[in-house]
């Protein structure tokens, strides 16, 4: 707790989320071997402090200087647990593609921590980061632009061994190829096909087939089946769940239905705005939802069912998304809210467990940042 | 020009049965396209027909013919390598495929009208967006420049974006998703068309966004009362808003129905392992129910009913027999409504 305590006003505490223990490594060769140690089910295996990333905005030709940022994530935090799945939605812009390229250190964080065992990693390198990066992987929305189109199956699927080559030793890498295309449902004799003889579902089984080759503890999904067909995506969705028991997997699941992220997650994200809104257990964020943002993105997710439409209050949110690099003062949402008060232009709420719930054992007591969090009776999706 | 002017130029419609009223009517259209490595059959045999005031959804997966069609209704089709070997498209009873092109330049924009998928790449970048508002008004009613952008202002206010007297001149990279879409159903709209078809009108947009578009169309069309035909793959959004719906695969309709009657009872396989793929809430943590195998290469599409390979009801009759688009009755006999389903197995599916 101490840690969180030093940050200012202006960062998220999350009071509530367990304690990080961070390893000090004295070198590389204690870190890895703290990075290959495994974690028990059900304990954490990546944990997110306050994590921040500003894209800057410059202006000028020869002489830049800095005119901004935008505040693409501002200060998230969130554990995930070995074993489980952690859904993050949210619209397009408010940062949850930013958030899964940061926890695979891709981008650099401009502040704050992840840590994976104990691990900081955006102060690792060399051998350390790699051996981070082995156990993370990704699987990417576009199936159609993930995939090189001059490379065969076999060397995209492959190709994670030449970096790694202590997976697989060179004699046996096709037949481990061949294997994996096993696992995802494909035939082993496609391995000298290229991308564009396979449909989009497909496609997306080579891009898991890939992301599972270095056998890693950790998948970050990032909209995995949105650019699929309906039919398809249960496929995929299926075949993710099958891989996650089989593998014993944690998976950070990024999208935008919320219907599929119910159906996969154990707990769920919202975010808005480069902020965490609300968090909790699947149920608690669909059936009772205190964040108004949460409220009004489950009404307004259609339903498929006619009747839905007569039952029920929907609100239809006013306006669009505020530019992330001008976001309003206190609580990011304000703008659009139908409670905002003036206490909501000054004051940031805090993503913890509502004032009014506190103690109670109601499904309502989770983290929401919301300063007159409450439960509303709203038309539910996917219920 | 007034809008009586612009209706007294209108045909009228021929005499002749009660389907001659009907706003808009496709039948057994065809269509095929001449690729290199064969002909692609998109559209095989389609019929339906909208009413003013009614909005028909056509559901359907990517290569269902679903677009296509809709743009054989448009006249936009690329021909070649497009061709329309059969069937017809009548508006107010008149078939728009023998028409010449001057006669069908008329309807199109000013009775029928369309909204595309991606607003971004629908509008050009280069001209404002007042521009492109005008640009209805000029050329179909020859108003000036002046008149346009007034009436290009009244449209935008209209479809609800804020202080459109500003940004008249703005250009589409200027506006977000939510109002490039807004935009582009001002446009459909300028000419208060008979019908309007959207394909994919909220495809590209985030949820609370396609809400509050979804909200607007329906408003606009009680307001001017008219057809609508929206496509999408969308089973939440057609629940949203549709009377009737009809279900494409391969290039055919497998199933029409009310819109309560097909989520309660659905007549044909296909559109039951849809609904059934839906995640549902007592389903957590079981399988997902998935309709097995891919949706069909439009070269060759499997003999019989195309749905076939991927069906779980699937017979010998069904590899070599195609299904007819045939009624749907109760279990008594007694007819239902605005139901059709191809399958034949339509009994068993619907009652069994």
């Amino acid at each position: 707790m101490a840690e969180l305590d030093k940050n200012d006003g202006s960062m998220d505490a999350t009071p509530n989320v367990t304690d990080v223990v961070a390893v000090d490594a004295a070198d590389e060769t204690a870190a890895v071997a703290a990075i290959e140690a495994p974690v028990e089910r059900g304990e954490p295996i990546l944990q997110v402090r306050n994590l921040v990333k500003h894209f800057p905005l410059s202006q000028g030709i020869l002489f830049k200087r800095q005119v901004g940022a935008v505040k693409a994530v501002d200060g998230v935090s969130f554990d995930l647990y070995q074993g489980e799945t952690l859904g993050i939605v949210g619209e397009s812009g408010c940062g949850k593609s930013t958030v899964a390229r940061l926890l695979m250190a891709l981008e650099t964080a401009t502040s704050g921590e992840v840590f994976y065992k104990g691990q900081d990693i955006t102060r690792l390198s060399g051998r350390a980061l790699k051996a981070v990066r082995r156990n993370i992987q990704m699987v990417f929305q576009d199936p159609y632009t993930s995939l090189n189109p001059r490379m065969t199956v076999g060397d995209i699927i492959g190709e994670p061994f030449d970096i790694h080559p202590e997976v697989a030793p060179k004699g046996d890498r096709r037949a481990k190829v061949q294997e994996l295309l096993d696992v995802v449902g494909l035939n082993p004799e496609y391995i000298n096909r290229y991308p564009h003889q396979f449909s989009g579902g497909q496609r997306q089984r080579i891009g898991i087939a890939r992301g599972l080759a270095l056998n890693p503890e950790i998948i970050i999904c990032d909209e995995p089946v949105s650019a699929l067909d309906v039919s398809v995506q249960a496929q995929v969705i299926n075949l993710m769940e099958k891989l996650q028991d089989e593998f014993n997997l944690s998976y950070v699941f990024i999208a935008h239905d919320l219907s599929i992220v119910r159906h996969i997650s154990d707990r769920v994200g919202v975010m808005y705005l480069g902020k965490m809104a609300e968090i909790g257990t699947d149920a608690e964020i669909y059936d009772h939802p205190t964040h108004p943002y949460t409220q009004a993105l489950l009404s307004a997710v259609p339903v498929p069912d006619p009747e839905a439409r007569e039952r029920g209050e929907r609100i239809i949110l006013t306006g669009d998304v505020p530019s992330p690099a001008n976001p309003p003062s206190g609580c990011r949402f304000r703008t659009r809210c139908w409670k905002a008060q003036d206490k909501c232009s000054t004051e940031l709420p805090l993503l913890a467990v509502p004032e009014r719930f506190k103690g109670s054992d109601s499904p309502a007591a989770h983290e929401s940042a919301c300063h007159f969090a409450e439960e509303k009776d709203i038309v539910g999706a996917a219920s | 020009m007034t809008i009586m002017d612009k209706t007294a130029d209108i045909p009228a419609p021929r005499a002749g049965g009660p389907d001659d009223a009907r706003l808009l009517e496709v039948r057994d259209l065809h269509v095929e396209f001449h690729t290199r490595d064969g002909v692609a059959k998109a559209v095989n045999g389609v019929n339906y027909s909208v009413d003013s005031g009614e909005t028909l959804a056509v559901l359907g997966e990517s290569g269902s013919g679903k677009s296509v069609t809709a743009q054989a209704i448009m006249g936009i089709l690329d021909m070649p390598p497009g061709k329309i070997p059969q069937g017809q498209i009548l508006y107010r009873g008149q078939d728009m495929l023998t028409m010449s092109n001057e006669e069908r330049r008329k309807i199109r924009g000013q009775k029928i009208a369309m909204i595309f998928q991606d607003a971004l790449s629908s509008l050009n970048p280069v001209l404002s967006v007042g521009y492109q508002l005008g640009e209805m008004f000029r050329v179909h009613q020859g108003l000036s420049k002046k008149q346009a952008k007034a009436k290009a202002i009244e449209l935008m206010e209209r479809v609800k974006i804020p202080a459109a007297k500003q940004r008249v001149s703005d250009y589409p990279h200027q506006f977000s998703g939510g109002m490039r879409q807004r935009i582009m159903i001002a446009m459909a709209l300028a000419l208060e068309p008979d019908l309007i078809i959207a394909d994919e009108p909220t495809t590209a947009l985030d949820v609370t966004v396609q809400a509050q578009v979804m909200d607007l169309l329906k408003e606009l069309q009680t307001e001017f009362n008219m057809g609508l035909i929206l496509i999408t793959h969308d089973l939440g959004v057609v629940a949203d808003v549709a009377d009737k719906i009809a279900v494409m695969y391969a290039g055919r309709i497998v199933e029409t129905a009310p819109v309560h009657e097909l989520y309660k009872r659905p007549a044909h396989p296909y559109t039951r392992g849809l609904l059934d793929s839906i995640p549902r809430l007592d389903q957590k943590g079981q399988e997902l129910y998935a309709i097995k195998g891919l949706p069909p290469n439009l070269l060759k599409i499997p003999s019989g009913c195309a749905f076939n390979p991927r069906c779980p009801k699937a017979e010998d009759i069904c590899r070599t027999e195609i299904p007819a688009l045939v009624p749907v009755s109760e279990q008594d006999g007694s007819e239902l409504p605005g139901r059709g389903s191809a399958c034949h197995f339509w009994k068993e599916t619907i009652h069994g």
